[in-house]
């Protein structure tokens, strides 16, 4: 069974979102997730300052078996990314809820992150996947 | 090992050297090498020995079932080969003039009208060098269009989740935006998604019918009506018109342009990179936008249409027309069918499959879309081998290849999790699939007895398991020559 903290929300596209103490948001992809896509070996991170619409694909990562987009759980301004990654895509595999996240945002609306699904909605959600 | 790693310093392949040293006058001192080239040294039998055993390493349709789906490695009669390996079309140099070269047209501009007939479009274009130059083609020819009508506000062309990952490909290389419409658990692309997604943005919607999830969409006539009242062009995808081949055809479902992969459906081997044919086929309003060079027939003279004849043309592909080759091979394919024998392929691609389907079914596997009659390929998901042995497809796809089969497309569509795409094709025997489906139910009871044995696999190949992520992130394909 994968793991699915209780601190953050869920998309149906199988991102995590975490809301910071300053206000931005920590994407990354679930556990769920990097179980599904198997080894991951490139990272395509979006460009800092870009602006993306909720579920606009934002960037793209590639797998033994897939390239997948990730998409932009809610709208909002990218004001960081993982570079770590760069180097060590796997990250995503071995710690996808910490030193795999992907990007920051800071959210055009701070109400849109309670639209998202939470941990347990969530679980329901790939239970029969 | 490489041919290279051989060399005996010295040795000769004395039935190949050269008996008189030529002199060579014409070319300055300066230029000319110091050293020899460091070729390989060695002698003829050391040669012949080297490269059959590499040729006995492959794993191909003439040695064994190959269900790799989406693909159709079925099997090409001898004969479209040595026909098409006659002299003259061996022979015919690519820039002969027409009134030399009237045989070899004659035959293309038959193959157009085939092609024609057989798809329900009104024109053919045989030059696309493969399937993906094809959709660049096809898809450029809709843009033509477009622009032709002055209808430059189109950007966006729709794309089926389901569809093979060239289309949205495509679609970015032409410069349009890609939307994609999600499919129902049923298979069929959801047709009020479609209906939300569709407008004056819409260029075209892009389809492989039947779909990668090997069913035939349904509603294809309301997907073509929405797109066309949109102001919108139906693209088809060829990819598995193996399924439908004689039975109906994509101009009658409204497609505007297809791509056919000759080399796929029409009898040349293929994989392993080429070459390969991407033929495209365009309803009445693309026909001026063709690319050329296209072969017309005027009082029983065959020649070379050029931009003076369709100056709306989207121009040429490549320095000739097409690969010749496959395209012969295409040529004496459907000559030998005929068109009772073309709706046959249909039907017995589309029997073997649901046979095996059917098969499988029974004997406890589960198959991804249950209810639906096959096309000429389904799909087994193996989730629960996954959840509850932890033998995954790519195990069982490695395990295949112990037991002498090739293995299926694993991991595609990527809609349904730990999949095998299964395309028998119509060339098979029944004791081919039945041995096939026995291979399958041995690697389902070694998993359930020994998982870490089927997780091994292959034992007997060359090469073991690859270590993917190595092979992705540090493909190191160079060779040094350390005595030199």
């Amino acid at each position: 069974m994968s793991e699915i903290p209780n601190d953050m929300y869920y998309t149906r596209t199988h991102e995590w979102v975490r809301l910071e103490d300053d206000g931005t948001v920590t994407v990354g992809i679930s556990d769920h997730a990097q179980e599904l896509l198997g080894d991951i070996v490139f990272v395509e991170l979006p460009e800092v300052d870009s602006e993306y619409a909720a579920e606009d694909a934002c960037c793209v990562v590639e797998s033994v078996k897939a390239a997948s987009d990730i998409y932009m759980p809610i709208t909002g301004e990218v004001v960081d990314t993982n570079q770590a990654l760069v180097e060590e895509p796997d990250l995503i595999n071995s710690s996808p809820y910490d030193d795999g996240w992907i990007f920051k945002i800071r959210p055009a609306d701070d109400e849109d992150i309670g639209q998202l699904m939470d941990a347990s909605t969530y679980e329901a959600e790939i239970a029969d996947e | 090992m490489l041919i290279f790693e051989h060399t005996s310093p010295g040795r000769k392949n004395i039935a190949q050297s050269p008996v008189v040293e030529s002199e060579i006058n014409d070319i300055p001192a300066e230029l000319r090498r110091k050293t020899s080239a460091p070729l390989p040294e060695l002698s003829e039998l050391q040669v012949v020995r080297h490269y059959t055993s590499l040729s006995q390493k492959n794993f191909s349709i003439d040695t064994h079932f190959y269900p790799l789906g989406s693909c159709t490695m079925k099997y090409n009669p001898r004969a479209c080969n040595s026909l098409a390996m006659l002299p003259g079309f061996l022979s015919r140099h690519p820039l002969a003039p027409e009134k030399f070269s009237q045989g070899f047209m004659s035959c293309m501009y038959e193959l157009q009208e085939m092609l024609c007939e057989v798809t329900g479009m009104s024109g053919f274009s045989l030059t696309p060098m493969a399937g993906a130059q094809g959709e660049f083609a096809g898809v450029a020819m809709m843009r033509a269009y477009h622009d032709a009508n002055n209808d430059t506000e189109r950007k966006e062309i729709l794309v089926p989740d389901a569809a093979h990952g060239t289309n949205p490909a495509t679609a970015t290389m032409c410069g349009y935006t890609v939307k994609e419409i999600p499919t129902l658990a049923n298979g069929d692309v959801d047709i009020d998604a479609l209906k939300q997604s569709v407008g004056p943005q819409t260029a075209g919607l892009m389809l492989t019918n039947p779909s990668t999830l090997g069913v035939f969409e349904r509603n294809i006539e309301e997907i073509a009506r929405t797109i066309h009242e949109a102001g919108g062009l139906l693209y088809y995808d060829g990819a598995n018109l193996n399924a439908i081949l004689g039975k109906i055809r994509p101009g009658d479902m409204g497609f505007d342009v297809i791509h056919s992969n000759l080399h796929k459906t029409f009898s040349t081997p293929h994989g392993g990179g080429g070459p390969g044919s991407g033929a495209i086929g365009v309803s009445k309003r693309l026909k001026p936008f063709m690319p050329l060079p296209v072969v017309a027939k005027e009082n029983d003279n065959y020649r070379w249409l050029t931009e003076d004849d369709c100056p709306q043309s989207i121009g040429r592909l490549s320095a000739f027309m097409g690969n010749a080759g496959v395209l012969l091979r295409a040529y004496v394919y459907m000559r030998l069918l005929g068109k009772e024998g073309m709706q046959r392929v249909g039907e017995f691609a589309t029997l073997n499959a649901n046979y095996m389907m059917a098969q499988l079914k029974n004997k406890g596997f589960e198959i991804a879309i249950p209810d639906r009659r096959a096309s000429h390929e389904f799909i087994v998901t193996l989730k629960k081998q996954a959840k509850e042995l932890n033998v995954t497809a790519m195990d069982f796809a490695k395990r295949l290849l112990d037991l002498g089969y090739h293995a299926p497309t694993t991991y595609f569509p990527l809609l349904i999790p730990e999949c095998l795409l299964i395309e028998p094709t119509e060339t098979e025997s029944r004791e081919a699939l039945d041995g096939f489906i026995d291979a399958l139910l041995q690697i389902q009871s070694e998993s359930e007895n020994d998982s870490a044995f089927v997780k091994g696999a292959p034992y007997t190949m060359p090469v073991k398991r690859l270590d993917e992520v190595r092979a992705a992130k540090q493909l190191d394909l160079s060779w040094v020559n350390q005595s030199s």
